[in-house]
Order: C-alpha cells, then structure tokens, then sequence
C-alpha cells in the first residue's frame, strides 16, 4: 500500500517533470475508487496553488528590487542572500498584525470582500494550459469562463470599498470599477480577435492552432507575429495593466490623492490578501496573453523543443511580468479623465479595427503568389498604423507636445 | 440532481428573499448577485457551459454592479428607518398564493406533464455559435442593431446634458456648473502654455 503510495507519487512527479501524459494514471488506483475524484482534484489543485504562491513571493522580490534599481536604491537586501527572503519575513509580519476592522464599518462585509476577491482571482488558473499534458480543466468554454470569473471581482472591490465606511475607500473603489468595467472591453474585444482566427474558445485548442514553424523552424506560428496579432497584443497589454489596476493605471490606489483607495482600512493579512489577489491577477491575465498571443507552450524555435514544454509557459509569464514592473519603473500616473478617454476613445476604436484587420488577414490566406505573406503583413500594418496615426492626431487636438527635459535625470 | 442541487438551490431561495427583505439597499444588492451566482450555478448543473458563463459575466460582472452605482449615485445607500414590510403585505400575499394556486392547478390539468421528455441535450458553444450564425443570423443581426442604436441614443443622451442643459438652469446652479465645466480646459490652458 505505501510501497505503491510512494511508487506513484514519484511516477506522477517524474511524468509531470518530463512532460508526459496521465500523470496520475499510477498513484490514483492506489486509493479507494470513491475517493479518487477528491484526490485526483487535489493533486491538480495543490500544484497551481504552490507553484503561484511562490512566483508571488518571488515576484514582490523581484519588483522590489527592480523598482530599487530603477530609482537609484538597493531594494530589500536584509533577509537571506540579496534579500531574497524578504517575502517570507513579510508574510510572517502581515500574519502577526493585528486584524483592525473600522467601527463603523459593515463586519460581515467586510469580512467578506478579501475572499470573494481572492476566490475568482484563483478559479481563472483552471483553464489556463501550462504545458503540453498539463491542463487542470479543458472546457470547450475557456475563455469565456475565464472573463466571466475576471468580471466577478469588480463587486468584491465594490465591496471592500463600501463596507470600510471611509471615502477614500468609496471613491478609489468607485474609480477601480469605471477603470476595470471601460478597460474589460478592449481586453475581449482583442482577444475575440484571436478567437476569430482560431475558430475555438477553447485555451487547448487556440495554443494547438498556434504550433509550427516557419522559415525552416527559425520563426514560430504564434499568433503576436501576425499585424492584426501584435495590435491585439498590445491592446491585450495595456487593458490588462489597467485591469489588474498596476501602474501607470493604478489610479484607484493613487497614494497622493486616496492613500491607498479600497485597501485603506484593511490591515494585516486581509491586506495580503488583496495584495495577493492583485499579483495573482496580474499572473492569470499574462497567462492568458501568453495563451492567446504568444504560442503558450510552445518553443520559440523547433530546435529548443526538447526543453520541457511547462518551462518555456512561465519563461514568457515571467517576462510579461517583468516588462509589468518595468512599466510601473518609467511611467507616470494617469489622470482619471485621461485614463477613461484613452479606452473609450483610442484603445476601443482601435481593438474594433483589429477585428477587421484580423478577418482580412483570414480571407486573404487564399493568395498564393510569391511574396503573398510580406503583402498579407503589409496589407495589415498599414490599415492599422494608418488609423492609429489619424487617431492619435485627432484625439491629441490642438496640445501642444513637446520634449520634456527633466533637470535630475540628466 | 442531489445534495449539490439542494444546496444551489436553497442558495438561491434565501438569497433571493433576502434580496427583496434587507433593510439596506446594498445588502439588497450584493444579496441579489449571490441569487444570480445560483442561478448560474443551476445553469452549469444542467451542462449548460455558455448560458452559465454568460450570466455571471452579464449578470454579477454588469447588472449587480449597475444596481449598485444605480443605488450609490441616487441616494447614500442609508437604511431605511420605516419597516419594509408595508400594510398592504397581506393583500399581496393572498394575491400571490391565489395566482401560485391557479397557475399549480393549469399546469398539473394540462397535457404537458404527461410528455415524455428529449434526450439530454448537450449543446457545446461551438454549436451555438454555428446556431447563431446560419439559421439565426437575422435575429441576431435584429438585436444587434439595436443594441447598437441603445449605445448611440446613451452617448447622445450624455452629450445633450453637457450643452442644452446648461442655459436652463437656474442662475446659481447655473454659474457652479459653467465653472465646473469649464474648470478642467482653464487647466489645460495653463499646462500648454510654456
């Protein structure tokens, strides 16, 4: 019984390290058959938890001390080797604050909010393919379900923000609802776009649609390689900076203006919470950038295929991450009237030409003369920078911009 | 069908009838997306994958949240201080077990309970896509332009406040909203200039 236990624990690690199909074909008839849908459900389960709990931890590290570097600062150097402990010292600290609930405040609600927070925020790791075999729910709706549980965490904002009792919380939380309801559109129009091309709803099979490779196996199949691809990707970036409320969108916990909007009167680990649920946002939605524009699992080139197929997903993960960071790290702050006028004005009208864009290039695969792919590419960059030019000039008007110097930066 | 069916559904009940009896309105609220999760949550029971999907996002992702700003924006989301039960209850309720009775009755005499039911179907999105385009195109295309022609009506709505309602108002509400209005393009003035 144990000799079999440890036989199949180690089967499914091995199967799971080497990117193999049923990992757990050995360990589940272990136990008894009215129990192998639980454990089976756990042993799916438990990974996608671990494994992003820890890119969180390392992730906070790794924005502290990039942040650092980019403000001329050494960053958290204290705990373990380059500080790389601290998130461990900041989590034990965030658990022995103390719990501070606002007198007035709603408790039940309060309460609440920073779970049905952090709940969708976890159910969208379900659908995402992390590697070849390694898929926790491949449902025909994916992508759907994935937006449908996003779309359920504005409430627990609105929640968190009206059960405080403080204004400032109401008004960043009223704010980070108008930014996450305007920026949702452009985020599915961009990726209906993909959808389109890809015929599927499903995560599974849009990665399937994008394996390949061109030009002798030097240039791959993903979707960001294609005109109407790399304007959705774009478009997919910027909506999902504003929709995991990060810099420069991070109006709604504007520190000079609401101190920190919806989380000010949570403490201790209520507050991790959210922050948690903030950063596993960010993750869930570069997973779906990753899913939908940057070929998933697959390899950059047909030569690296032999690396396992897992690695190359939280490689591009990682990357989208840290080009997060890097933003926050160079760009200011918006205005709220600026950040609504960019998504209905510019990033709207820009993802609905994308459609278009993206059913040009579909009828236009039917060309076979030489060249037919530079002219399809052409074709698609010039009816989407042509408008973005246009765009761009009306809706910037009369300001004058010019080059700014800054004094201490130079 | 089972103990998930039984608690889904005892869910939704008590989250409906709270929806309709709390005395904040916001509470009503949240109460009536918990209702909409249990619906949602019937709807996926019943292998029903995009009709499921699609109530939570149109549903908690944009009907609770427009209730919510709705209830936030007209009064301060106090609570009431008169009962909500109001005196004519009694009335309502005899009406409502009155129809409830009459309509138990038609459905139990008519012919429907006596069909046999189709086979489960399992409709995937794909097929409800394909659906949606071929043999229900014009319908859809019926709903989308008016949808569209919704959107337009709303933004000129909007638009039509900013300028014609200015004027009619009364002098002093009148100058605290020309000042407001014009506030932000002062502003711009000022950052253009070098």
């Amino acid at each position: 019984m144990i000799g079999d236990f440890i036989k199949g624990l180690f089967l499914m690690l091995w199967r799971v390290v080497s990117d193999q199909p049923d990992a757990k074909a050995d360990l589940l008839p272990v136990f008894a058959p009215p129990l192998q849908p639980v454990i089976s459900a756990v042993l799916t389960v438990s990974p996608i938890l671990i494994v992003f709990a820890s890119l969180f931890a390392l992730t906070t590290w790794i924005e502290r001390k990039g942040l650092g570097r980019i403000q001329n600062r050494l960053g958290p150097n204290r705990v373990g080797p380059c500080g790389l402990f601290q998130p461990v010292a900041d989590g034990l600290k965030m658990l022995t604050k103390e719990d501070i609930v606002p007198r007035s405040a709603d408790k039940l609600i309060h309460f609440l909010a920073p779970i049905v927070l952090a709940v969708p925020t976890m159910l969208a790791f379900a659908v995402l393919p992390y590697g070849r075999n390694l898929v926790p729910i491949d449902i025909d709706a994916g992508i759907l379900f994935f937006f449908a549980v996003g779309a359920s965490t504005e409430l627990a904002i609105f929640m968190a923000g009206w059960s405080s009792r403080n204004k400032y919380s109401l008004l960043g939380a009223m704010r980070a609802i108008a930014q996450m309801i305007s920026y949702e559109i452009p985020l599915i129009i961009s990726s209906v776009a993909v959808i389109m091309i890809a015929g599927s709803l499903s995560p599974v099979q849009i990665v399937e649609q994008q394996s390949g490779y061109l030009f002798g196996g030097l240039v791959p199949h993903w979707f960001v390689l294609t005109p109407w691809g790399l304007a959705g990707f774009v478009i997919f970036l910027i909506a999902s900076l504003a929709e995991s409320n990060r810099s420069p969108f991070d109006i709604p916990e504007a520190e000079s203006e609401l101190i920190a909007g919806h989380l000010t009167e949570y403490s201790g680990f209520k507050y991790a919470l959210f922050f948690m649920a903030e950063y596993f946002g960010m993750f869930a939605v570069s997973g779906l950038a990753v899913t939908l524009f940057l070929g998933g699992w697959h390899a950059p080139f047909e030569f690296l295929d032999f690396v396992p197929s897992y690695i190359w997903f939280f490689s591009k993960l990682m990357a989208l991450v840290v080009l997060f960071i890097w933003i926050r790290g160079t760009v200011p702050r918006l205005r709220v009237d600026q950040l609504l006028n960019f998504a209905w004005k510019f990033m709207l009208p820009m993802s609905l030409l994308n459609l278009v864009v993206a059913a040009v290039w579909h009828f236009t695969a039917v060309w076979n003369f030489p060249g037919a792919i530079l002219g399809r590419w052409l074709l698609g960059a010039v009816m989407i920078a042509v408008p973005y030019v246009v765009l761009g000039r009306a809706l910037t008007g009369s300001k004058k911009v010019t080059l700014r110097t800054y004094r201490f930066a130079n | 069908m089972g103990i998930a069916f039984a608690i889904i559904a005892a869910l939704t009940l008590v989250s409906g009838i709270a929806a309709m009896s709390l005395r904040n309105l916001v509470h009503c609220a949240l109460c009536l997306a918990v209702t909409f999760a249990g619906l949602a949550a019937l709807y996926l029971q019943l292998g029903a994958q995009f009709v499921g999907f699609a109530q939570i996002l149109v549903y908690i992702g944009a009907v609770a949240i427009l209730v919510v700003f709705a209830i936030l924006l007209t009064r301060s989301g106090e609570p009431v201080p008169h009962p909500v039960v109001s005196r004519s209850a009694i009335v309502g309720v005899a009406i409502a077990v009155v129809v409830f009775s009459v309509l138990t009755k038609l459905i139990l005499s008519s012919a429907i309970i006596h069909r046999t039911l189709p086979d489960k179907p399992s409709p995937t999105v794909k097929q409800i896509g394909t659906q949606l385009m071929t043999y229900y195109v014009l319908p859809l295309e019926v709903i989308g332009l008016l949808l569209t022609a919704a959107t337009i009506g709303a933004v000129i709505i909007a638009m039509q406040e900013k300028k014609k309602a200015l004027p009619s108002l009364p002098v002093e509400q009148g100058k605290v909203h020309a000042e407001l209005h014009h506030a932000p393009k002062a502003a711009d003035d000022l950052i253009s200039q070098p």
